[in-house]
C-alpha cells in the first residue's frame, strides 16, 4: 500500500514538474518575440516622431527648393539631385568591379595565396568602418589623386564602401547555378568566357541586381565617409546638367561639381539649434528613410520571388 | 584554370584564346583592386600618422597621446591625448552591447529553435528594415525622441547630449545583426543533436540553451566580437546624439565623444592639409582601424579555431 502512494506522490510531483517545464517553454515564445517587438515599437516611434515633426514641412516646394537662412522657405533639391548622381557614380563604378571580382573567385580563382588573400581581405573590407573609407577618399582621392571635393570623389568613396557586398552577392549568385549548366555549354563546344557570358550571368543577374540594390541602398544612407571628405552642408546651386543640346551631348563637368546629399542635409538641419529647422531635418529624413526603405523592399520582395521560381 | 587547360580548343581558334586570356586579367584585375582599395587605407592611415607622431616625438610629448586625458587638436594651446576619445567609444559601445546582446540572442534562439516558417518570414524582413535605416535618422531618432522621452521620465538630470541615448538607439540597431550571426551558427548545428535531446525528453528551451546554445557558442561569441565592431565604428548616432565633446566621464547622462564623432566633428570646418588637425584625424582613425581590424580578427579566428566540427 505505502508503496503505490510514494510513486502517485512522486508522479504528481513529476507532472507538476514538467508542466512547469513545458510552462517555461511557451513562456520563451513571448520572450523570444520580444526583440522583434522592441524593433516594431522603435520604428514605429521613429516614423511617428518624423510624421509628426515634420508634417509642416511637407509640400511641392520642399522637394524644389535650394537650402535656405529661412527654415520656412528651405528645401532639399540640391540634396537629393546630389544623392541620385552620387548614386550613379557608386553604381557605374561599383556594380562592374564587384561583379567581375565576384565572377573570377568563383569561375577563375585558382587555389593558390593569392585568391586566399583576395578572400580574406573583401571579408575584412566589409567589417572597416565607413568613416575609414571618409579618410581613404580625403587622403588619396581629394588631395594625393586631386579630384577635389567632388561628386566623383563621393561616388567612388561608397562604390568602394558597397564593393564587399557586391562581390558577396555575386559569389552566391554563381555559385547557386549547378555545374551541370557549365558542362552542358562546354558540351557544345562554347570557351570559358562565352559559358560565363551567355549562361552563368544570365542566371546569376537576379541574385547580382538584389545584392546591388541593397548595397546601393546601404550608399544612399552614408553620412560619415562624405562629410569627411568636405561634402559641403550649404549648396545653392545644381551640379551642371549631364545631357546638353550640343554636341557631343554628354556633358561631365557635374563630375567634378562640389554636392551635398540627403543625409548630410538632414544631419545639418538636425544640429542646427532652431526648432525650426528641427522640422525641416524630420521631413529631410522622413524622405530618405522612405527612398530607403522602398528600396530595401523591393530587394526582399525580388529576392522572395527569385527564391520562389528558380528550382534547379 | 583547370578546366581551361583540360579542354584544348581546335588550333584556328587563336584570336578565341587571345580574348579570352585578356578577359581572365582584367576579372583578377577587377578582384585584386579590392586588395589595393586595404593596401591604400592602410597606406594613407599608417602614412599621416606617422607624420603626426613624427612631430610629437620631435616635440618630446610623444608619450601625451597614451596617457594625457585631454584631446583638443583645434585649440591653440592644442594636447593630444587620445584616451578620452577612447573612454567615450567604450561607454557608447558597451551601453549598446547591454541592449543588443540580450536582445539578439534571444531573437536568434527564437528564430532557429522556435519559430516556424511563417513566423520566420515575418520576423527576418522587420530585422532587415531595423538594420537599412540610415543611421543619420537614428541620429535625430536618438537627439530628438529619446533624449528628450529620458529627459520627461527616468532622468531629469539629463543632458541634451548624451552617451545613454546614443547608446540605446545604437544598440537596436545593432540587435539585428547579433542575431543573424549567432542564428546562422545556431542553425548550423546538426539536426541529430536536437533530436538526441528531445529524445531524453527535454523541451525546445532545455534543448535550446543546454545544446544547441554550447554547440554554437564559437559563432554566439563571434557575433558579439562583431558587434562591438560595429558599435565602435559608428559615427552619425554618435555625433549627433553624444555630441563631441572629449571628456572623461563614465556617467551615461554626460556628453561623450568617440573617435569617429571627434572625426566627423572636426572634418566641419575646412582642414588645412597637413596641419596637424588633419593628422590628428589619421591618428584617431588608426586607432580606430586596429582596434575594429582586430575585433574582426579575434571573430574569424574563434569562429574558425572553436567551431565544433561535427561529421
Amino acid at each position: 500500500m505505502s508503496e503505490v502512494a510514494a510513486v502517485t506522490f512522486n508522479l504528481k510531483q513529476v507532472r507538476s514538474k514538467l508542466a512547469g517545464r513545458k510552462r517555461a517553454d511557451r513562456l520563451y515564445v513571448l520572450v523570444g518575440l520580444s526583440a522583434t517587438v522592441l524593433g516594431m515599437i522603435t520604428l514605429g516611434a521613429l516614423i511617428g516622431s518624423l510624421v509628426i515633426d515634420g508634417s509642416e514641412r511637407f509640400s511641392y516646394e520642399f522637394f524644389t527648393n535650394f537650402p535656405s537662412r529661412f527654415p520656412a522657405r528651405a528645401g532639399i533639391l540640391s540634396a537629393w539631385v546630389g544623392s541620385l548622381l552620387i548614386l550613379v557614380v557608386t553604381a557605374l563604378i561599383g556594380i562592374p568591379l564587384g561583379v567581375a571580382s565576384g565572377i573570377y573567385l568563383e569561375e577563375y580563382a585558382p587555389k593558390n595565396i593569392f585568391t586566399s588573400i583576395i578572400e580574406i581581405n573583401v571579408n575584412n573590407l566589409a567589417g572597416v568602418p565607413s568613416i575609414v573609407f571618409g579618410l581613404l577618399a580625403l587622403g588619396l582621392f581629394v588631395y594625393v589623386f586631386g579630384l577635389g571635393k567632388s561628386i566623383l570623389t563621393g561616388g567612388l568613396t561608397l562604390a568602394l564602401l558597397i564593393l564587399p557586398v557586391i562581390i558577396v552577392a555575386t559569389r552566391e549568385a554563381v555559385r547557386a547555378i549547378p555545374p551541370s549548366i557549365r558542362e552542358a555549354a562546354y558540351a557544345v563546344g562554347a570557351t570559358k568566357w562565352q559559358m560565363i557570358y551567355d549562361h552563368v550571368l544570365p542566371y546569376a543577374s537576379a541574385g547580382v541586381l538584389t545584392g546591388t540594390i541593397i548595397g546601393l541602398g546601404r550608399a544612399l544612407g552614408e553620412t560619415a565617409p562624405l562629410i569627411t571628405i568636405g561634402a559641403l552642408t550649404f549648396i545653392a546651386y545644381l551640379p551642371a546638367a549631364p545631357l546638353q543640346l550640343e554636341w557631343p551631348f554628354l556633358n561631365f563637368e557635374w563630375l567634378l561639381a562640389g554636392f551635398t546629399v540627403l543625409p548630410i542635409q538632414t544631419y545639418n538641419w538636425t544640429s542646427r539649434p532652431e526648432p525650426a529647422f528641427q522640422a525641416n531635418a524630420a521631413a529631410a529624413a522622413f524622405t530618405l528613410l522612405m527612398t530607403t526603405l522602398t528600396i530595401n523592399l523591393t530587394a526582399i520582395i525580388f529576392r522572395y520571388r527569385l527564391r520562389r521560381r528558380i528550382k534547379w | 584554370m583547370a578546366a581551361a587547360s583540360a579542354a584544348k580548343p581546335p588550333r584556328r581558334r587563336v584570336t578565341h584564346k587571345l580574348s579570352e586570356r585578356i578577359i581572365e586579367w582584367l576579372l583578377f584585375l577587377a578582384a585584386a583592386s579590392s586588395v589595393a582599395v586595404t593596401v591604400g587605407i592602410v597606406y594613407v592611415l599608417v602614412f599621416e600618422s606617422y607624420v603626426f607622431f613624427e612631430y610629437l616625438w620631435k616635440e618630446g610629448r610623444l608619450t601625451e597621446f597614451f596617457t594625457h586625458t585631454r584631446w583638443t587638436p583645434a585649440f591653440d594651446d592644442a594636447e593630444y591625448g587620445i584616451l578620452p576619445l577612447l573612454n567615450g567609444t567604450i561607454l557608447i559601445a558597451g551601453i549598446a552591447l547591454l541592449i543588443a546582446v540580450p536582445f539578439g540572442l534571444t531573437t536568434a534562439i527564437y528564430i532557429s529553435e522556435f519559430a516556424g516558417p511563417r513566423a520566420r518570414e515575418v520576423i527576418k524582413p522587420i530585422m532587415e528594415i531595423l538594420s537599412d535605416v540610415p543611421t543619420v535618422v537614428y541620429g535625430y531618432f536618438a537627439f530628438l525622441f529619446v533624449t528628450p522621452l529620458l529627459k520627461a521620465t527616468l532622468f531629469p538630470d539629463i543632458s541634451a547630449f548624451n552617451a545613454l541615448s546614443a547608446g540605446l538607439v545604437m544598440g537596436i540597431m545593432i540587435i539585428p545583426y547579433v542575431a543573424s550571426v549567432s542564428e546562422d551558427a545556431m542553425r548550423a548545428v546538426p539536426m541529430s543533436l536536437r533530436e538526441g535531446s528531445f529524445a531524453m525528453g527535454a523541451t525546445r528551451l532545455e534543448t535550446a540553451i543546454r545544446v544547441v546554445f554550447p554547440a554554437a557558442i564559437s559563432g554566439v561569441l563571434a557575433a558579439f566580437i562583431l558587434g562591438i565592431s560595429r558599435a565602435v565604428g559608428e559615427t552619425m548616432i554618435v555625433k549627433i546624439a553624444a555630441g563631441s565633446q572629449p571628456v572623461m566621464t563614465l556617467d551615461p547622462t554626460e556628453s561623450a565623444a568617440t573617435i569617429t564623432a571627434f572625426i566627423v566633428a572636426i572634418s566641419h570646418g575646412d582642414l588645412p592639409y597637413g596641419s596637424l588637425a588633419y593628422l590628428s584625424i589619421y591618428a584617431a582613425g588608426l586607432t580606430l582601424f586596429v582596434m575594429t581590424l582586430s575585433f574582426n580578427l579575434i571573430a574569424f579566428f574563434i569562429r574558425k579555431r572553436y567551431r565544433e566540427i561535427y561529421e
